[in-house]
Formats: C-alpha cells, sequence, structure tokens
C-alpha cells in the first residue's frame, strides 16, 4: 500500500535518523542502559552523564539554566506540571488564573479542573488573526491572579504570541507566565531571559525527537515553587519523580540541538514551500488563509475552502496526511473549538484543513498537494448545493435553515 | 474512519448530480439540513401527470455519507411513484450504505429531503 503524502507536522514528525541511532545506543546491553539515579556503579554514571548532556542542550536552545529543566513526559504532562503546580503552591496567594480561548487541552482541560477545585480563570478572546494582545493581558490582571498561562504558537492556525511583551507584564506584577512551547521550540528563536518567561513547556516529538519526553523550564531566579503532582523518588530535585528514560532524554537532547544548529536554514526553505502551496491555491474564488499573515511560524498554512465541507474534502485528499478544521464523529458536527474563536462563521471552520510543512517535504510533494487540493475543491463544489447558492447570489446568511 | 465500499462507490461516482427548475410545476424540491450542521442536501424529482419519479437530481454539502446517501436515494426514486418513495425510510439507506452508528443522521437527512421533495410538489398542484 502507497502512504499518503505526511503533510502533519504539527500533529507530530519523525525521529530524525541521527537522533534514533543516539537512542539506540542507550538501550542493549551493550549500550547506555544504566539507571541514571544509580550512584554507585560506573552504568548509572553514564547514563546521569547523557542525560545531564541532553538537559544542557535542551537549554541552550531557550537560553537557560540547564538546572531549570525538568524532564517529563511530554508537553501535556508539562502543562499539568506547570499550571496545577503554581495553583497548589500559591493558592493562599490567590486562585486566579488567565489564559485563551484557544490554548491547547492539555491547558484548558487543567483549567476547567482547577475550577472545579475553586479556582477562577479568565479565558482571553483571540482578535480575528488569532492574537492575544499584551493590553488584554494587562486587562485581566487582578489582585488575585497568580498565573498567566499562553501558547507560544498556536498548534492550529501557527500564529505567534508576543510573550516578550507579555512577560514585562506578568513580572511587574510579580504575576507567574507560563507559556506552552511546544509548537515553538526549534522553529522560532526563544530566549527565556530577555522574554520573561517563568515556566515553558516543551515535547520533543515535534522537533523530530521521540514520543513520550518533554520537559518544563522551572525558572531559579526569581525562583517559581510549585507542588509536584507525580510523587515516588524525589527525581527531578523532587518536581517530578520516576525513573528517567535515558534514550528519551538522549533523544530530546540531540533533536534540540540539531533544530538549534539547523533552525535558520530550516526555516528558510519551509517558509519557501509554504508560500508555494499559498501561491498554489490562492487564485481560486472564496479560499483563506487562518490566522495572522506575518506573525506566524512557517511551517503551518491553515486554510479554508468555503462551501466544501471540511470530512468530504478530507476523504478526496485521501492521498495526503493533513488534518481538518471539525470533527464529524457524533450527530452534530463541531467546527474546530480555535477557529471558531477566531470569530469565523461554522461554514467556514468545517472548510478548513491544516497542512503542516516540516523539515522532510519537497517542493514535489508541495506540488502534488496544490494539484490534488484543487481538483477535489472543483469536484466537491460541483457537488455543493452551497456553492450554486453563492454563484446565484444567494446570501446564505439570509436563509432559514433547518438545524438538526 | 474506514468508509464502506459503497459509501466510497457513490462517493467516487455520485449519481445524478444536478439541478433542476425549480420553477417548474412537475419540479418538487427539498432542501434539508443547514451549514453550521456541516450538512445542507438539495434533492429535486421530476414527477410526470401520471404520479411517477421521471428523474431525480441532488447537490449535497456533506460528509462521504451524506453525500453517498443522496446520491443513492435518487438512484432509487427513479420510477418510482410518489407514494413508494414516501415509504424510503432512513434504515434502508444506512442498511444498503452500511453507515456506522455516527453516520446514521445522513440516512436521516436523505429521509427528511424525499418528504420534502414530496411535499413541495404536492403544493405546486
Amino acid at each position: 500500500m502507497k502512504l499518503p503524502l505526511y503533510l502533519d507536522y504539527s500533529a507530530t514528525t519523525p525521529v530524525d535518523p541521527r537522533v534514533a541511532k543516539l537512542m539506540c545506543d542507550c538501550l542493549t546491553q551493550e549500550g547506555n542502559f544504566g539507571n541514571p539515579a544509580s550512584r554507585s556503579h560506573v552504568y548509572g554514571w553514564q547514563a546521569e552523564e547523557a542525560v545531564e548532556n541532553a538537559r544542557r542542550q535542551v537549554a541552550d536552545l531557550i537560553n537557560a539554566d540547564p538546572r531549570e529543566i525538568v524532564w517529563t513526559s511530554g508537553a501535556t504532562e508539562s502543562d499539568n506540571l506547570a499550571i496545577k503546580g503554581v495553583a497548589h503552591f500559591y493558592h493562599k496567594k490567590g486562585k486566579h488564573i488567565i489564559t485563551s480561548k484557544i490554548e491547547h487541552k492539555a491547558v484548558l482541560d487543567t483549567c476547567r479542573q482547577l475550577e472545579r477545585e475553586g479556582f477562577e480563570v479568565t479565558y482571553l478572546e483571540p482578535s480575528t488573526e488569532g492574537l492575544i494582545s499584551p493590553e488584554q493581558v494587562a486587562e485581566a490582571m487582578r489582585e488575585d491572579t497568580i498565573l498567566v498561562s499562553l501558547m507560544h504558537v498556536n498548534n492550529e492556525i501557527g500564529v505567534v504570541t508576543d510573550i516578550a511583551a507579555i512577560g514585562e507584564i506578568t513580572r511587574a506584577q510579580k504575576v507567574l507566565f507560563h507559556v506552552d512551547a511546544a509548537q515553538s521550540a526549534g522553529k522560532i528563536a526563544i530566549d527565556v531571559e530577555s522574554a520573561k518567561v517563568d515556566l515553558m513547556s516543551f515535547s520533543a516529538h515535534k522537533v523530530y525527537g521521540p514520543k513520550g519526553i518533554g520537559a518544563l523550564f522551572v525558572r531559579r531566579k526569581p525562583r517559581v515553587r510549585l507542588e509536584a503532582q507525580m510523587h515516588g523518588g524525589g527525581h527531578e530535585r523532587g518536581m517530578r519523580s520516576g525513573t528517567l528514560a535515558t534514550h528519551q532524554i538522549v533523544g530530546m537532547g540531540a533533536a534540540f540541538a540539531i533544530a538549534q544548529a539547523e533552525m535558520e536554514s530550516d526555516n528558510a526553505r519551509i517558509d519557501a514551500l509554504r508560500q508555494r502551496l499559498w501561491d498554489g491555491v490562492k487564485d481560486m474564488e472564496e479560499v483563506y488563509m487562518n490566522g495572522h499573515a506575518t506573525q506566524r511560524v512557517s511551517g503551518n498554512a491553515n486554510i479554508s475552502f468555503n462551501f466544501v465541507e471540511g470530512e468530504s474534502l478530507l476523504m478526496s485528499l485521501r492521498e495526503l496526511a493533513v488534518s481538518s478544521g471539525s470533527a464529524c464523529t457524533s450527530a452534530s458536527l463541531e467546527p474546530s473549538y480555535v477557529l471558531r474563536a477566531l470569530g469565523m462563521n461554522d461554514e467556514l471552520a468545517h472548510s478548513s484543513i491544516r497542512f503542516s510543512i516540516g523539515r522532510f517535504t519537497t517542493e514535489a510533494d508541495i506540488d502534488q498537494a496544490i494539484e490534488q487540493s484543487r481538483n477535489a475543491v472543483i469536484k466537491l463544489r460541483d457537488l455543493s448545493p452551497l456553492w450554486d447558492m453563492y454563484k446565484d447570489g444567494v446570501d446564505l446568511d439570509s436563509v432559514q435553515w433547518a438545524a438538526h | 474512519m474506514a468508509y464502506s465500499e459503497q459509501v466510497i462507490d457513490h462517493y467516487e461516482n455520485p449519481r445524478n448530480v444536478g439541478k433542476m427548475d425549480e420553477a417548474d410545476a412537475h419540479v418538487g424540491t427539498g432542501m434539508v439540513g443547514a451549514p453550521a450542521c456541516g450538512d445542507v442536501m438539495r434533492l429535486q424529482i421530476k414527477v410526470s401527470d401520471e404520479g411517477v419519479i421521471e428523474d431525480a437530481k441532488f447537490k449535497t454539502y456533506g460528509c462521504g455519507s451524506a453525500i453517498a446517501s443522496s446520491s443513492l436515494v435518487t438512484e432509487w426514486m427513479k420510477g418510482m411513484t410518489l407514494d413508494q418513495a414516501g415509504e424510503i425510510r432512513n434504515a434502508n439507506i444506512s442498511e444498503e450504505l452500511a453507515l456506522p452508528p455516527v453516520k446514521i443522521h445522513c440516512s436521516v437527512l436523505a429521509e427528511d429531503a424525499i418528504k420534502a421533495a414530496i411535499d413541495n410538489y404536492k403544493s405546486k398542484q
């Protein structure tokens, strides 16, 4: 079976072969398999050295001190540890948290849980371009605010939050600032010193590293305290217990080091590919690129093809592995909450496809994606009564639809 | 999601795609669904003076199962009397297309479209 062309790098990335090689060296009897916590023999020492080397590689990418990096199982766990850890440690200081409507579920569901525990959460509304402004954060700030949690780059639409400007506001008010950087690490330069970030979540598998490993940056000066969410041995300075997975950690370190070395060249190439994709479809009528035009990462192109339903579009694009802005898995189809939060109407949200481009995408891949997308959209518009009505000049908003 | 062969066949080769003149007294038009819900079906029938459906056309905005459901009923309805067509049930459609439970609403919508087209035709007589 011929596999579809992979254009879903925002969902996950394949492990870079250079990374996989280093990981394999940490598994078998001949390799570096020891427990990094074993103090009494060379197996443990070697494993510990590999783990600390990786910790430095991750810290280097974001200009942090290696002692500020805590290993976790991924960005979801990092988000949980940061938000619950801060809330549970600082709850006597206040019980108000600020986040946004377009965060990843790892942040939103964690905030919902804290609401059940008695915390209050403000969910900021993004602009129609998907941005949260520093002014919005400043306005939402209260006496009892203890934490602001915002994503650096949005996973669906690829827009970039101005974390440096927001960090100035939170630091001035002595409120902690957590940033989910799962989609930005290795794609845009991050400096946790110049951007006054207190906590930052990372994932390895979005950056050509393995799944199952992530990290949380926890600032030392001024010191950020967390209540641990996982207990059992006091690993990672008591913040996250559990035997460290040497091979995973080595993979994440290597992936971050490669990202740092190759970010500029990767970005230039990927940016050109994204432009090629957009140039290939933008002349069709009623086609829109979602999210801010320039304040964005290079790999993401979230495009709405109006009057075509997303799931049937995906069915036509089965030779492309992309993701849709809607999921028709229940009686009433749910459009993406992110696109909806931008104020986009449901039809347009249903009609959107996220193409995400990465290190191994070629020009030929993009040309194939363009051709297939064009053919699918033309075919489905021929089938679409909405397209007919649009062509006949009917205002679809004026029609009385029988919602079901 | 895995689609049945029947759904893929109708999706790849939809039958009777098109549009008839809504103003024609012999034509009944049924439009059901809503863009916000992700599916809109327009089903049209052309009925002879003897009350037999001579032709049927559809256009559907929706998932593959919605397209297949409407394509299938246009095939079935041709040659039927209005009464016969009115007896088509969503269960017949979902069975023929082997729709999974989450897609049953597509067949319900197709049944609604048939009824709406018949009602529209009758209201013109």
